[in-house]
């Protein structure tokens, strides 16, 4: 099995010398190994890609998809941009609010679950559009919350 | 012979096209792609230029006069970009095709390269689209272990969440590695682009039109649509309607036939109060605009935009002092920072916004608020502040007496039951600004 430096210099080889093209990939891959984007993965990152650390965070801090602090094991993103919103996307937040006991921002007390109110997803015709461990459940109703948070287990 | 395809969504009726061999079986990577590599670079620009196929993802402006900027005798590397970072309010387009048509994209990435003399593409793709970077991903090897790609290489990039790299400047810097902040121009990226070399940056269902205009001809292609915007456009609509959904239709169509007829019209029984027409970042309709053509000159001249062709549709529930303060929400949290009308002033408009919702704003407050508005237009790098005032200056002109009557009446008129009522901007709005401290 290759190990995160070796990987990334594979990533970094598809792009010009010199460039720090493969920053966003790199942060991408250390976010999976260490479940979000410790002091020590940015570390981690900055060594492979042979930049500061600094750097690696101030691109992290950037992108909405780089998480500094730790997330459940889950993450449930509700879209509440305008084109969902018309069509309820509210009422769905406050059903997922009720069945994780948690608020939008939150992650449930046994980690298991973080739910998050995001910017539009891009599935404003099949409103409301809930990403479930980043895979699109679209026509979300809030009738529909019970089943999707019983298959997170937890 | 395979039946010619003329619409970017084209054999997805019958066919799986996201594998390479349907594809190939209604005529994919065949004799407009050859046609293409037969030409010159000078005489295929010329024949993109015949076409005047119309830049889909908000500008509009002409792909073959775009082509024709690109510094293609510079020293340095030629690249194409593919801008599939759809992220504006209301457009699911480049989603669609990148998920059923990724050959046609990817057919058009070769042809485009080929007129700019360039080796290298990268399709630049909101990290939010998992999905669809699987399927263009796994197309690309395919059509590479195929031997199709002709010595060009094609890498599909993942952005990380931040609607600001839809920007073709912040797109660069974002696909350089670095924050996606906007940089200024000059230099435009033809001369000037990614790691400082000439570089053409098109959207996805710009790109995916390019294989049509080869397998018809220019002169064909040009036939459909109106002359000053010729073709199809895959129209995005979303809202308030019976069918919401993709729609791919001749530009110029009225926008009525396309609500009413193809997207059922206003749902549940309700009347229309209002359309956002390009994506939430350009200025509203009102129900008695609704017979214009969707083009983009029909649509400028009434004083708005094709944008996105991603068309909103509000009804008569919605409060319009909510439908801003979302929306501007929205474009306070996707700043970049790097300007300060920007930065500062899409705050102000939210805490104008806020008051006038909640009862606490006074008539001179409206004022300010359009002040606000005109100290960020032509003040910034990019577009992004203006966005944030375009619909909002809108709704503040078209819908005053809604605006007044807030002020007036010390909150809002619907009394708790606008169909936006309650709803959350991102929750990491705020705990993001304190992890900076």
């Amino acid at each position: 099995m290759s190990t995160f430096y070796d990987e990334v210099q594979e990533i970094r080889a598809r792009y010009p010398e010199g460039s720090r093209s493969a920053a966003l990939p790199a942060l991408r891959l250390a976010q999976e190994k260490h479940g979000h984007l410790s002091r020590a993965a940015l570390e981690e990152t900055a060594d492979a890609l042979d930049v500061t650390p600094a750097f690696c965070y101030s691109v992290a801090t950037f992108y909405d998809m780089f998480h500094l602090e730790p997330l459940g094991t889950h993450t449930v993103e509700i879209c509440t941009n305008l084109p969902c919103a018309l069509c309820g996307a509210q009422k769905v937040v406050d059903a997922f609010e009720d069945a994780l006991g948690i608020k939008a921002g939150e992650t449930t007390e046994d980690g298991n679950v973080t739910l998050r109110a995001v910017e539009c997803l891009g599935g404003c015709g099949y409103a409301t559009v809930v990403a479930v461990d980043h895979r699109y459940r679209h026509n979300v109703k809030p009738e529909d919350v019970s089943e999707i948070v019983d298959g997170l287990g937890g | 012979m395979a039946e010619q395809i003329t619409t970017l969504l084209g054999g997805t009726e019958d066919h799986d096209l996201t594998r390479l061999a349907e594809y190939r079986a209604i005529g994919g990577y065949g004799a407009g792609l050859e046609r293409a590599r037969a030409m010159t670079s000078d005489e295929l620009i010329d024949e993109l230029q015949k076409a005047t196929l119309r830049g889909r993802g908000g500008a509009g402006f002409p792909m073959g006069r775009k082509a024709s900027l690109i510094d293609r005798k510079s020293a340095k590397p030629k690249y194409l970009v593919v801008n599939a970072d759809e992220s504006e309010p209301g457009a699911f387009k480049d989603r669609q095709v990148m998920a059923t048509v990724p050959h046609r994209l990817i057919e058009g990435c070769l042809i485009a390269a080929h007129a700019i003399e360039s080796k290298d593409v990268f399709i630049y793709i909101r990290g939010e689209y998992l999905t669809e970077y699987e399927i263009l991903a796994g197309a690309v090897e395919e059509a590479r272990a195929a031997g199709l790609l002709g010595g060009v290489e094609i890498i599909v990039h993942r952005g990380a969440g931040a609607y600001i790299c839809g920007e073709e400047t912040a797109l660069l810097e974002s696909l350089e590695g670095e924050r996606g902040q906007p940089r200024p121009r000059p230099p435009f990226p033809p001369v000037a682009g990614l790691y400082m070399a000439p570089t053409q940056i098109n959207n996805v269902c710009t790109i995916a039109t390019v294989p049509l205009i080869l397998d018809m001809g220019a002169e064909a292609f040009a036939k459909t649509g109106v002359p000053s915007s010729p073709g199809t456009a895959i129209f995005s609509v979303s809202g308030n309607v019976v069918r919401p959904g993709n729609y791919e239709l001749p530009l110029g169509t009225p926008m009525r036939e396309l609500i009413y007829d193809h997207a059922g019209g206003i749902a549940g029984g309700r009347e229309l109060k209002a359309v956002i027409p390009g994506g939430s970042s350009v200025p509203a309709l009102t129900p008695d605009q609704i017979d214009v053509p969707l083009d983009y000159d029909s649509l400028g001249a009434i004083g708005t935009f094709f944008g996105a062709a991603s068309l909103i549709v509000v009804d008569d529930r919605c409060c319009m002092v909510q439908l801003a303060l979302r929306s501007t929400k929205f474009y306070m949290h996707e700043s970049c920072g790097k300007c300060t009308p920007c930065r500062v002033g899409t705050r102000w408009m939210v805490q104008i916004l806020e008051s006038i919702e909640n009862g606490t704003a006074t008539r001179d407050d409206l004022d300010l608020l359009e002040n606000v508005g005109d100290n960020i237009l032509g003040k910034v790098l990019c577009a992004l502040g203006e966005f944030a005032v375009y619909p909002v200056d809108s709704y503040l002109k078209k819908w005053r007496a809604e605006f007044v009557a807030h002020v007036d009446g010390g909150g809002c008129p619907f009394h708790g039951s606008s169909s936006l009522e309650g709803i959350l901007a991102p929750s990491d709005m705020h705990t993001k600004l304190e992890v900076l401290v």
